[in-house]
């Protein structure tokens, strides 16, 4: 159970995905203009990470990983498929996403008219591919530690663009340089963000 | 029509426009996802940013070529499977010729996947375009990427760790003498967004036609 909660926080804060290893930048920047719009995002996030990642985490270690394929037959004990875990990840990751789509367009078109073209995005969002690529390099050892990993990742993704679409809505009125202007002073606001995240380094359960 | 030129006028802005004004990560907020973390020295970052520029113009190709069978529902699993193909081939390479750097860039050569910039130019310009300037365009635009991230990890290298590829560079020139110390902050990931918002910003007030209306 520490464990568990150790992984939780640690994806969260310390492994925070945008300020960490900066993935999902894309559609962080490009969706975060308005608090509204991001937390859908967030939430669209958070879902489809928490679903890719065991089931990754089932293909990584049932079929792709060396002498994964035993449980198919004992002469598969030296097949080792994992050069395909690249092409195999995003293919579950397309696909999770365009059910995600389906269900979004189904019960709310109003969210689903303000995502617009970002939704097909999330297939190329890098933090869900990296949730998954992180789960094999790391080598979870359960897929309930890979869930919580992948869940925790999710909502520290949420917070991130939930808090900057929150700075952006009130730095419009703020006097900024224009040089500086839009992205400019969103990626030094992020930065800051992450100086402030590193504080949590460091932290055991 | 009259027949165009290999290196038309139009030809050559397709290469020269993602240089400054069209740069797909200080305008059109591209790619920045793997860009940033593997600029803490100046390796890793040539060789992202030469696989990048292998990838993005291969696909560009590959994608121009197959644009009139390429149903529009399907279109982005398809041009995921050719990128994905092509990174695995990356990284086979790299596994095997640079294994440490490999190391290194650890999940982020898979990232290049869903980097934006490939699946952006896919999108917007391979699929609507010939394979000769489909080939130019990535070309373009990867040289664009490049330059920011080389130019990231520069600042990066020199101020982090006082080194440029590895070789002391401060330490040669005897600044450490004078009472100079690394700034240990630049090696950091928060520094490196920095980095490229001071770089936009550098860009914007020499390209005054780029600043945002707010």
């Amino acid at each position: 159970m520490q464990d568990l909660a150790n992984i939780f926080i640690k994806s969260i804060f310390i492994d925070n995905m945008v300020f960490a290893y900066f993935l999902g930048m894309c559609s962080y920047l490009a969706i975060s203009k308005t608090v509204k719009t991001s937390v859908g995002m967030g939430f669209a996030v958070i879902f489809v990470v928490s679903l890719t990642v065991p089931l990754n985490y089932i293909i990584v270690n049932f079929v792709l990983n060396e002498g994964a394929l035993v449980w198919l037959h004992p002469d598969f004990h030296d097949v080792d498929l994992s050069f395909l875990s690249f092409i195999m990840f995003i293919a579950v990751i397309a696909s999770m996403v365009q059910l995600v789509e389906m269900i979004i367009e189904k019960f709310s078109p109003s969210l689903y008219s303000s995502l617009g073209i970002f939704l097909p995005l999330i297939a190329v969002n890098c933090a869900i591919l990296g949730a998954s690529l992180f789960m094999k390099e790391r080598a979870y050892n359960s897929i309930v530690e890979a869930t919580v990993f992948g869940f925790g990742s999710g909502v520290g993704w949420f917070l991130a663009i939930v808090g900057i679409a929150a700075i952006r809505e009130k730095i419009r009125y703020s006097h900024v340089p224009p040089a500086l202007r839009g992205l400019g002073i969103t990626f030094i606001i992020t930065g800051l963000m992450g100086i402030a995240f590193m504080s949590f380094m460091g932290i055991k359960l | 029509m009259s027949k165009e030129t290999l290196f038309s006028k139009k030809n050559r802005l397709l290469l020269t426009d993602p240089l400054d004004d069209n740069n797909p990560v200080t305008v059109q907020v591209l790619g920045i996802c793997s860009a940033l973390a593997i600029t803490v020295q100046l390796k890793p970052a040539v060789v992202m940013a030469l696989s990048v520029l292998f990838v993005l113009s291969v696909a560009n190709v590959l994608v121009s070529l197959l644009r009139s069978f390429i149903p529009s529902r399907i279109r982005i699993i398809v041009q995921l499977v050719v990128i994905a193909t092509l990174v695995i081939l990356v990284d086979e390479v790299l596994k095997a010729f640079v294994y440490d750097v490999s190391k290194e860039l650890s999940v982020f050569v898979g990232l290049i996947i869903t980097n934006c910039i490939i699946m952006g130019r896919l999108e917007a310009f391979a699929l609507a375009n010939t394979p000769w300037k489909s080939f130019l365009d990535g070309l373009g635009n990867a040289f664009g990427y490049g330059w920011i991230l080389i130019a990231v990890a520069f600042f990066r290298e020199l101020l982090g760790s006082g080194t440029l590829f590895g070789y002391p560079v401060l330490e040669k020139i005897g600044l450490y003498e004078l009472g100079y110390e690394n700034n240990g902050m630049m090696i950091l990931p928060p520094m490196a967004l920095v980095t490229v918002g001071v770089i936009i910003w550098i860009q914007r007030m020499r390209n005054e036609k780029l600043i945002e209306s707010n």
